[in-house]
């Protein structure tokens, strides 16, 4: 399997690799950083990041639209949002690195990336908006927890 | 290059398979659709387990509060340690593996076997973790009173450290006292044999509740988490009054019904969600032992191409993936 070129450049080509075995212990370090940085947040939770880093907007569809486009930050705690991105660019680079993705072609790429992404999303939005509005019938709806 | 041991002849015309769409193997492939189709199953169960926590958003336990054990290290709060150890095991699984992937490449049988054999002993390690991991979650250490609303009501007391009056939680076996109780097991000898229930709890909420009248400085802690993300603790009339009034039984450790640490469904999908991806890391330990083997009796070394590691690698990174998820959405968010 002489054939089997390996692409050696991580982050668009920043960072140049001299050997596949050399490469995949620069993600090793990689991954083991973002995993420290991870924990050491989880542990400490530094008090600004406990909450949004925007504040909902107010009246109007405008604002309706904003708080829409910047749920992220409007509605997830600052704490939570980075440990979402950083669980995305470990998953990246395992997928690309480790499992190979970055040397099949294209179309398998999109195969199984943009199938898979889209069929989660979909399903995380259905059933986190589900469950927020059953957090509100439980809180206004006259439902009693406490007994 | 063909990994068939069965030749036809016909392999390289078009309908005899010599067609590669998208340039990769038939089995690497299929691995991959398999891959997809697995991770559609996880992110149902993560999803599903969104939705239940966004429907108890203020009631759900707080996961560093509950995953605080390390082995060997009793008795010391230690939030989060151990899972972030489990995580670099697998990562670092993962990494012998695909080195074992390279080595096969340029057909190193040797390095091939050392790089599995690491990756095996990763995978062992971290199944061997997790059930530690589920043992002294099943387990518990303080103990709680369940409500009559389902709801579990804890206990602590504030202690000063380092100048700051914090809460620490206090076991129910250091406070409980034996109160009077008529209440006997039910057991099929003593009424129609075809009905009896198991053991009763440690304790009742009366000794529960006898324990905390004789002891002034316990609190009780709800489960509803306040505007400063932590648990609300009840003033001391209010803990006797909510013991009093609503505590039904005393639970320790977890179960399926119910469990010390919060709503019932924090255990359950406790249980399903690492369960699922414990069995997954666990056959694919199995998988790795069988190509482990098949390395050294020189199966791929006669076939000329080490693919079949390859393909079981991708299967590997697949749970060490699912494990990222798992990690961030159970342990840190």
């Amino acid at each position: 399997m002489a054939e089997h070129a390996h692409k050696l450049e991580i982050f668009r080509g920043l960072i140049k690799f001299k050997s596949n075995t050399q490469k995949i212990w620069g993600v090793l370090l990689l991954l083991s950083v973002i995993t420290a940085v991870e924990v050491v947040l989880g542990i400490y939770k530094p008090d600004i990041l406990m909450v949004p880093s925007i504040q909902a907007f107010e009246g109007g569809l405008g604002a309706t639209l904003l708080n829409i486009i910047l749920s992220p930050f409007i509605y997830t705690k600052s704490l939570n949002l980075i440990f979402i991105v950083l669980t995305v660019v470990k998953a990246y680079y395992i997928t690309w690195d480790f499992m190979h993705m970055r040397d099949e072609t294209k179309s398998l790429r999109r195969l199984v990336v943009w199938t898979a992404v889209f069929l989660i999303c979909y399903l995380v939005f259905i059933l986190l908006q589900e469950g927020g509005y059953i957090e509100s019938v439980y809180t206004e709806g006259f439902i009693k927890r406490d007994f | 290059m063909n990994s068939t041991t069965v030749s036809t002849g016909t392999e390289e015309t078009t309908w005899g398979g010599g067609n590669r769409p998208l340039k990769a193997s038939y089995g690497k492939m299929m691995m991959w659709f398999f891959i997809v189709s697995d991770a559609l199953t996880f992110s149902g169960f993560l999803a599903a387990y969104g939705f239940s926590r966004f429907k108890f958003i203020d009631y759900w336990p707080i996961a560093d509060e509950v995953f605080t054990h390390v082995p060997f290290l009793h008795g010391q709060e230690l939030p989060m340690i151990y899972v972030a150890f489990m995580t670099f095991v697998l990562i670092m699984s993962s990494v012998t593996m695909v080195l074992a992937v390279d080595a096969g490449h340029q057909m190193k049988k040797t390095k091939v076997i050392w790089y599995m054999f690491f990756t095996i002993i990763g995978g062992a390690i971290f199944v061997g973790s997790q059930a530690w991991e589920w043992a002294t979650f099943i387990q518990g250490d303080y103990g709680a009173v369940q409500t009559k609303g389902g709801n579990i009501l804890q206990f602590g007391t504030y202690k000063t450290i380092g100048g700051e009056d914090v809460f620490k939680r206090v076991s129910v076996e250091e406070f409980a006292v034996a109160a009077y109780t008529d209440r006997t097991q039910h057991e099929s000898k003593t009424g129609v044999w075809f009905t009896s229930e198991g053991s009763l709890p440690t304790y009742t909420v009366n000794d529960v509740y006898k324990g905390l009248e004789s002891n002034p400085n316990i609190l009780v802690r709800t489960q509803t988490i306040n505007a400063e993300g932590e648990k609300t603790v009840l003033s001391r009339e209010e803990s006797l009054r909510q013991l009093k009034t609503n505590g039904k039984r005393y639970v320790k450790g977890a179960n399926l019904e119910a469990n010390e640490y919060g709503a019932p469904l924090f255990a359950d999908f406790f249980f399903f969600i690492t369960g699922f991806h414990g069995f997954h890391v666990l056959s694919g330990v199995v998988i790795n032992i069988i190509i482990f083997f098949n390395v050294i009796i020189g199966t791929y070394e006669r076939r000329k191409n080490y693919e079949m590691v390859e393909k079981v690698g991708l299967y590997w990174h697949f749970v060490d993936l699912v494990w990222v998820f798992v990690f961030t959405f159970f342990y840190l968010v």
